[in-house]
């Protein structure tokens, strides 16, 4: 007979679980109750049409989806290298004590508010970056990308160094015998072996990009076009939901940000997907 | 010694600052001294400046008041005030008859708005044609030296679709025209005048109470946006500002709207760059 407290925290413990994964069904269902109209409609074709211009009747969110995902991918883009870098640093290259300090400061960039970040690349960045491709406003794809890059920076760290002390000690000690360097290790050894938490890291990061709203609607300009290149303006499916919520109820400019919700939802379950794949082929492996 | 001296001194100011200053309110404050309550207010940003500088003075007079005063743009305030989120939501454009009939609101204009296009300080260009604002405004003008400066490409920045400056500027400067696609969007009027100021090659439009020498107003067809010229009627991009409630106001939001309305709201209006409504 366990005592009566522990049978209490497990049932609350239950009880907290039952919660939280009924709040992110529930959302979900929310999502697709309000968007089902739309199709039933028939009406999703528009949504997903290219061009948004509400003086001509046009709805589509095409250009925010392509803006999502360039903004996104290039911010990964930037991130990785530096990521692996401060990785490598943090877990191979440092010294133990100086490798912790790393690690706490990349656990502090954490906690730092997105808004700060956009903020201060509103005065620092935007300017310098008009001034380079000398066209445009600054507030643009490369600015917001490098903001994103930073935000996921830690993400991606933290992915990392987890997946590199992992490394069994055996095989690092077997590289050593042979007289491996330190970069030899990193490149022959533990970057093979530790490819899945490298995969899960970037696609989380890339997950956190997709879903940030501060930073590209402060500086990725939020103009209704597919960007032409790095110094032009776009518009995130999440920024154009914050830009867009304030309107009327019935308006089909309303409509559109279920459009977008759902989208933005895929994409995260795709996350989730992907990294269950991983795992996935991980056991396979294994046997 | 000295500290004793200091200490007696500051009480003095502050006496003084207190008497003072109820001294100088007197009259029109007067009904909120008997109530207490929560009075909730948002929408329109061109409203803020008065909003809260009304809301400082009553909360200063009677500390069992609170005002809270939120942004978000008009569309914002008809429909926080409509379903019952806000006591008073603010507006930059009269309420559609829809929004009207859907929420029963009650419209209370209070002061009259320029809008006014607004360019960086360092631009030259410091009057234009309105057809020229047309086409920068639908991207057909998109380099600064069609008008005799630099050549560099003009960025256009507009506000949110919750905008009613946005409305008004649109049907009043730009006859219903197109926006180019290129446009940024910002959220604010605060944000409006951050991106302006930073930006030496920006062009965007900002309401004339929020004008100072951070941003560079533009004269339309020899006709500068100043409070005389649209007081005037002259300069015509203008509008209302409104305070909207969901039926029959009462209590706080009955005084407060009558407050603004008042002979000392109404200077306050004045003094925060706008037109009284009520001489």
């Amino acid at each position: 007979m366990r005592p009566f407290i522990e049978k209490c925290a497990e049932k609350g413990l239950l009880l907290s679980a039952l919660l939280s994964a009924s709040i992110t069904i529930f959302i979900l269902s929310f999502m697709l109750l309000f968007s089902l109209p739309l199709f039933r409609e028939g009406k999703i074709v528009e949504f997903l049409r290219l061009g948004w211009n509400p003086y001509d009747g046009k709805f589509g969110v095409l250009p925010m989806v392509v803006g999502t995902v360039i903004i996104a991918s290039f911010a990964i883009f930037i991130a990785t290298p530096f990521g692996i870098g401060c990785s490598a640093l943090i877990s191979v290259f440092s010294q133990r004590s100086f490798g912790r300090f790393l690690r706490k400061l990349v656990e502090f960039m954490t906690g730092i508010p997105t808004v700060i970040y956009s903020f201060v690349a509103i005065f620092l960045l935007v300017p310098l970056v008009r001034e380079i491709f000398q066209e445009g406003t600054g507030m643009c794809v490369l600015s917001a990308s490098i903001i994103l890059a930073l935000l996921v920076l830690p993400t991606i760290v933290l992915f990392l160094t987890d997946a590199f002390n992992s490394v069994p000690k055996n095989y690092l000690n077997a590289a050593e015998a042979l007289g491996a360097t330190p970069v030899q290790k990193l490149i022959y050894v533990i970057i093979p072996s530790a490819w899945k938490g490298i995969i899960s890291g970037l696609v989380l990061a890339a997950g956190r990009a997709a879903g940030d709203t501060m930073i590209s609607l402060m500086i990725a300009g939020n103009a209704l076009q597919i960007p032409r290149g790095l110094s032009g303006a776009a518009r995130t499916l999440t920024s154009h939901i914050a830009l867009i919520i304030a309107s009327d109820y019935e308006s089909p400019e309303f409509k559109s940000i279920f459009v977008c919700g759902l989208i933005l939802f895929v994409f995260t379950m795709l996350i989730v997907l992907i990294l269950r794949l991983l795992g996935y082929f991980e056991i396979l492996r294994e046997r | 010694m000295k500290i004793k001296l200091k200490i007696t001194l500051l009480i003095s100011i502050f006496t003084f600052l207190v008497a003072g200053n109820s001294l100088g309110i007197a009259g029109d404050l007067d009904p909120f001294l008997s109530v207490k309550g929560t009075l909730r207010i948002a929408g329109g940003t061109a409203h803020i400046p008065v909003m809260k500088e009304a809301a400082k003075r009553i909360m200063y007079m009677n500390r069992d008041i609170k005002i809270t005063i939120a942004g978000g743009g008009s569309g914002v305030g008809i429909k926080q005030a409509g379903e019952g989120l806000v006591d008073i939501g603010n507006t930059g454009r009269k309420a559609t008859d829809d929004e009207i009939k859907r929420y029963g609101l009650k419209m209370f204009k209070f002061a009259i708005d320029g809008i006014a296009v607004v360019v960086n300080p360092e631009n030259p260009v410091a009057s234009m044609k309105k057809t020229e604002i047309m086409d920068i405004f639908s991207g057909k003008l998109d380099n600064w030296k069609a008008l005799g400066w630099k050549d560099r490409a003009t960025n256009v920045y507009t506000r949110d679709a919750s905008s009613g400056t946005r409305k008004v500027f649109w049907k009043k400067a730009l006859k219903k025209g197109e926006i180019t696609k290129t446009a940024n969007f910002v959220k604010s009027h605060g944000a409006m005048k951050s991106a302006i100021s930073v930006d030496p090659y920006g062009i965007g439009y900002i309401s004339v109470g929020y004008l100072d020498n951070t941003v560079a107003p533009v004269s339309l067809d020899g006709i500068s946006p100043t409070l005389e010229n649209v007081r005037k009627g002259n300069y015509n991009i203008a509008r209302g500002l409104y305070m909207n409630t969901k039926g029959e106001p009462s209590g706080l939001t009955r005084l407060f709207i009558d407050y603004i309305l008042s002979k000392e709201g109404q200077k306050l209006v004045t003094e925060k760059g706008f037109i009284a409504v009520k001489q």
